[in-house]
């Protein structure tokens, strides 16, 4: 490690005298580490789709915007019936989709259609389930009729996999997505890079780049020199590892740490014995240092959280004191089940460096209340079929990212395996609670549950690293959703 | 001659069909489901099922197997579950990369190793040999991970000559094209150019130590006329069996070298293939790269009668 960075001190010094100023640029190309299977939004759940499509190619009938805020998309405003069942919006005028057809009333009926219908493979199907109708009431309206009042519900149709899209070409959108934002696609080298450039009949404010290039950079040794080179000029996420002090202390790169929705746990199997214990999953609890985790396993950078709710949103309460690290109290919790001897268990690690790193640590930490636990490193296919829905497992890590869902815990079958009515009651009132304070109210009482009953251990939440050349502007901080929106993205000479 | 080249082709025949039979029972056993790896956590078992009965994985275990071995018959790869293309076009658009680098490689690799083996042989022992061969020893103990990131730093950070990483396609001109090619072709060629001298210098070591050689520098030739056009054609076997196995791992074998420049080369296919659980992409290019290495070893198998024309009256 010693001899890289005297290489790359040496690199940046001697950039540092070559860089010559640039003119004002118009073409961005950003890295990413996975690829998408394919481009459309609401027929995969892969993240690197909605990365590139949202705001940027396809858009909804509202937006989520940087701070995690609902603004209108192609909705320019909307109302909602007294009773909260009935949304009625009203469209923008002039949409126009890439390929020409003109964007109506009728798209969003087929859109939401589509995703609710019985063999809809909308990868967030649940997100559309409390809709019972859809109307156009003429090309500029949309009347949406919901089953009862839902809190969620503007926030929801600003979701990666609310988009609308086309009539005409919604079933070729995989290879050749058709929306209607400020970027089209150009072309998709397989592998290699997708290209987006300026939508030149972009119905609101014009795009200040005219291309963007997404380059797959899937190994995090290669990301470096590739930012180092000026190949790739931003990271949204960067998987920097070890070398983010060397990029932080150059001048020529911006790094701006951020807050994602990725709550990254410890999950634990709540019907499997001994965890269908109380005491048993407290001892965990409390025999778990989360600074020492987040030094391991995420630079360092993760910030803390005591149940499943981002610090970032609005009626987060912070309960990392619940249970403090403290070893005895640990053991008398162990004593308390029974167990004063400690126990044996596996935990399953996804191939992720937050799983895989974490992992150890929590092994040694569990080693100091009796706790022996086998590390069992699985893949991500492994883990979807063993851990997530056989519920094959003991303990595991994995970052949960989707936006608010902290529903999950009340989901049946979900693999948990966590069935508590009470935190059920208050997930079922908030469904239906529109009012923001009573909304609050709801949000801290269903952490609160979370944070004593212990159904998972909450470890941090999960930090975006946004490392990009310094005169970039427009990158988002946080990524409230997954996406990479470069409608405000420019160069600053 | 016939006799055998009808005899290699009824064992590749078998090959093939023994490979295709291993290949398709291994991926079974795998576990993991492509369709939930599409959807996602937030999907409902119903909608897994529903996508699964699309890709056509619900039908019983021998049916699927005869309808792609079939579909291979008649050079239907089938079709990728993830990009929902035809396999044949993603491998087209890989073997554009991965075959001009494995060539690219391959060339480089002998153009240093012959010279290479044969100095060192013809000065077996002394200061020159031991130095050419401790270089090779080095060669192949070096990472070519770590190598190729060194290569990166020096001639893409620092001196920008070549790109870092990545492959801008044929169409955006031949040199802008090999340009990218070149860092990977070297780190590739490094290892495999050490092991190929230390074959080809061994090899020469055992010719040159023959009595027809003792004959040859007998009558007079001088012993640069030996070494190259004598004993060099005799110690070829063992090269060419080298270079036909080193051809076959470079087809496919260096995901390692295109993650770090970002290349899309089949090896990186192959691996997302796995990770995806996307069966039918992985079954159909193995057993491509099967049939690869099967041309390979049967030219091999006949550059072994031209080196050598004894094979070749014996049979």
């Amino acid at each position: 490690m010693k001899l890289w960075k005297t290489i790359l001190a040496a690199a940046t010094l001697s950039l540092a005298v070559a860089t010559s100023a640039f003119a004002a640029r118009t073409d961005l190309t950003l890295g990413i580490v996975l690829e998408p299977p394919h481009l459309d939004p609401t027929a995969g759940a892969a993240a690197a789709i909605g990365e590139i499509t949202y705001a940027n190619v396809f858009e909804g009938l509202t937006r989520i915007d940087d701070n995690g805020q609902v603004q209108p998309g192609l909705a320019e405003g909307w109302t909602v019936s007294d009773d909260g069942k009935v949304y009625t919006f009203k469209l923008h005028s002039g949409v126009k989709f890439h390929d020409g057809s003109a964007f109506s009333a009728d798209d969003v009926k087929f859109s939401l259609d589509r995703a609710r219908a019985k063999d809809s493979l909308n990868p967030q199907k649940p997100l559309f389930a409390h809709i019972t109708d859809v109307t156009a009431v003429d090309p500029a309206t949309v009347k949406v009729t919901l089953e009862g009042p839902q809190g969620n519900f503007l926030y929801d149709m600003g979701q990666v996999a609310a988009v609308i899209v086309g009539k005409g070409s919604a079933a070729g959108n995989k290879d050749k997505p058709i929306g209607t934002g400020p970027f089209k696609l150009d072309h998709w080298a397989k592998a290699s890079e997708i290209t987006l450039v300026k939508n030149p009949d972009y119905w609101g404010t014009p795009a200040a780049l005219d291309k963007a290039t997404f380059r797959i950079v899937p190994d995090a040794a290669a990301a470096v020199p590739a930012l180092l080179s000026g190949d790739i000029q931003a990271f949204a996420n960067m998987p920097a590892q070890d070398a983010l002090a060397q990029v932080q202390s150059d001048p020529r790169f911006s790094v701006v740490i951020g807050a994602t929705e990725g709550e990254t746990i410890l999950s634990i199997n709540n019907k499997k014995p001994p965890f269908d214990k109380l005491a048993v999953r407290q001892a965990l609890a409390s025999a778990i240092d989360r600074n020492a985790i987040i030094a391991a396993a995420s630079n360092g950078l993760g910030k803390p959280i005591g149940s499943h709710f981002s610090p970032g949103d609005a009626g987060y309460v912070d309960l990392t004191g619940v249970y403090p690290h403290d070893i005895a109290k640990a053991k008398a919790y162990l004593k308390e089940a029974g167990l004063e001897n400690g126990f044996s268990a596996t935990i399953k690690l996804p191939p992720v460096p937050y799983a895989r790193d974490g992992g150890q640590v929590i092994q040694s930490q569990l080693k100091d209340i009796g706790v022996d636990l086998q590390i069992i490193p699985v893949e991500w296919a492994e883990w979807l079929s063993q851990v997530f829905t056989n519920k094959d497992y003991d303990l595991t890590i994995v970052s949960h990212v989707e936006p608010n869902d902290i529903d999950i815990y009340s989901r049946p079958g979900y693999y948990f395996q966590y069935d508590n009515p009470k935190f059920n009651d208050v997930i079922k009132e908030l469904g239906t609670t529109v009012d923001k304070d009573k909304r609050v109210e709801l949000l801290g009482e269903a952490q609160k549950i979370l944070a004593h009953d212990v159904p998972a251990v909450y470890l941090f939440e999960l930090p975006k690293i946004g490392v990009w050349d310094a005169k970039l502007q427009g990158m988002w901080t946080n990524w409230p959703i997954e996406a990479d929106d470069l409608t405000k993205v420019k160069w600053s000479e | 001659m016939t006799a055998f080249l009808v005899k290699r082709l009824i064992i590749a025949a078998l090959t093939l069909v023994l490979a295709s039979m291993v290949v398709f029972a291994v991926m079974e056993v795998l576990p993991g489901d492509a369709a939930r790896l599409m959807l996602g956590l937030n999907a409902s078992a119903d909608q897994v099922e529903v996508l699964r009965n699309q890709m056509g994985l619900n039908a019983p275990l021998v049916l699927r197997y005869l309808h792609w071995a079939g579909g291979l018959l008649s050079l239907d790869f089938g079709r990728s579950y993830t990009y929902s293309v035809p396999v044949i076009d993603l491998v087209r658009e890989r073997v554009v990369v991965s075959l001009p680098l494995a060539l690219i490689a391959l060339a480089l690799s002998t153009v240093i190793a012959i010279p290479v083996g044969v100095f060192s042989a013809s000065r077996q022992g002394r200061t020159g040999d031991t130095l050419a061969m401790g270089a090779a020893q080095l060669g192949v103990a070096v990472p070519n991970f770590w190598f190729a990131l060194m290569l990166i730093y020096l001639f893409a950070v620092w001196l920008r000559l070549v790109p870092a990483g990545g492959f801008p396609g044929w169409g955006a001109g031949i040199w802008t094209a090999l340009k990218s090619l070149i860092l990977p072709a070297v780190a590739l060629a490094l290892p495999q150019a050490a092991i190929l001298g230390r074959v080809a210098r061994s090899a020469l070591i055992e010719v040159l130590n023959e009595d027809y050689i003792r004959t040859a520098r007998a009558k007079g030739l001088p012993y640069r006329a030996v070494l190259w056009r004598h004993a060099l054609r005799n110690a070829m076997i063992p090269v060419l069996t080298i270079l036909g196995l080193q051809f076959a791992f470079l087809l496919a074998g260096t995901i390692i070298i295109e993650n770090v420049f970002y290349l899309p080369g089949l090896g990186r296919l192959i691996f997302q293939a796995i990770t995806q659980r996307d069966l039918i992409v992985v079954e159909s290019i193995v057993m491509l790269l099967v049939a690869a290495v099967i041309l390979i070893n049967l030219l091999v198998d006949f550059s072994y009668a031209i080196v050598d024309p004894r094979l070749r009256a014996r049979q």
